[in-house]
């Protein structure tokens, strides 16, 4: 616990220096995001390639139902903003809010998940399952590789809830709050790059 | 707790900004889904309208919502941001430039 040091009892000096590290943890972050970006983009060049072999099967035109995917996208939407206000009860020291904040993000986030899950589903019950054909196998590496993003994401935030609740909003837990802030909205930006390329771009 | 605002991240961000990006990102998103939902305009037209608007999205999050800009204290995100453009620029561009060209020289479709 010794190394959980509560925001108002930190020295000038110690302060700063944790501070330090605090922007290096995010730095070092962000460069991890930034890998997984090229993570996504391999994906993405995959299905860019793949999307038209559809070997006799179905193609995105004749699966994707686009308000379906609307609603997915408000949701991951509101799910950003609702992680932003959390951050913001952050910097006012509202426990008690960045609580409730993160719980409603965390149940967002869970409703993107399910629905998904339900998308998935409904295409393998239809025979339209990864290996109908390169096109499904693209499609389903692509978005489920978001899915299981978001997935651990949700883990991740179950986690820092747990941890904000028992040791109250230290500069640790402000730090872990920064890093899973970053994850979040990075996961919608490449949300935004699935449903135009993948959906609409296929539907269209 | 001015000290926590002040260390961890000083550019949290306000309600204010958060709602801007909220309000420009449902204009950027229903406008390409609309347009493809019901279309109206020709198809190319489309596809470059939203294209256009997936881009300008992508910018409004990263400035609203993980608050880059160009300070000094966040030019390394910056930089590594940019870098990755390239990379995933090259990654995609030429991936599909190989691929067009293996389709086109050997009749594979």
């Amino acid at each position: 616990m010794s190394n959980l040091v509560q925001p108002n009892a930190t020295a000038p000096e110690s302060e700063h220096g944790h501070s330090d590290a605090s922007s290096m943890t995010l730095f070092g972050f962000w460069i991890y995001l930034m890998t997984d970006c090229i993570l996504f983009a391999t994906l993405f060049a995959t299905y860019a390639v793949l999307g038209q072999s559809v070997a006799g099967g179905p193609g995105a035109a004749d699966i994707f139902e686009l308000p379906y995917v609307l609603t997915e996208t408000f949701i991951l939407l509101f799910s950003s903003i609702t992680y932003g206000f959390a951050m913001l009860a952050l910097s006012a020291g509202q426990k008690q809010k960045v609580l409730a904040w993160l719980g409603l993000t965390f149940v967002l986030g869970l409703a993107f998940i399910g629905m998904e899950i339900h998308e998935f589903q409904k295409l393998i019950g239809e025979g339209y399952g990864p290996d109908r054909s390169a096109f499904l196998t693209g499609f389903f590496t692509l978005v489920g590789t978001h899915g299981l993003h978001v997935t651990a994401g949700l883990i991740w935030m179950a986690v820092v809830m747990f941890q904000v609740q028992r040791n109250g909003l230290t500069m640790v837990n402000a730090t872990r709050m920064g890093c899973l802030s970053l994850f979040w909205h990075f996961l919608d930006v490449v949300w935004i790059c699935v449903f135009t390329v993948v959906y609409l771009f296929g539907v269209m | 707790m001015s000290n926590l605002h002040g260390s961890v991240d000083a550019s949290h961000g306000s309600v204010k900004s958060y709602l801007t990006g909220f309000v420009l990102s449902v204009i950027l998103t229903v406008i390409p889904f609309a347009l493809v939902m019901y279309p109206t305009l020709p198809k190319p037209v489309t596809a470059a309208v939203v294209a256009i608007f997936a881009v300008i999205q992508v910018v409004v999050h990263l400035i609203y919502f993980l608050h880059l800009n160009f300070s000094p204290h966040q030019r390394w995100n910056v930089t590594a941001l940019v870098f990755s453009t390239v990379v995933i620029a090259l990654l995609v561009g030429l991936s599909l430039w190989i691929m067009y060209s293996v389709h086109h020289n050997m009749l594979a479709h």
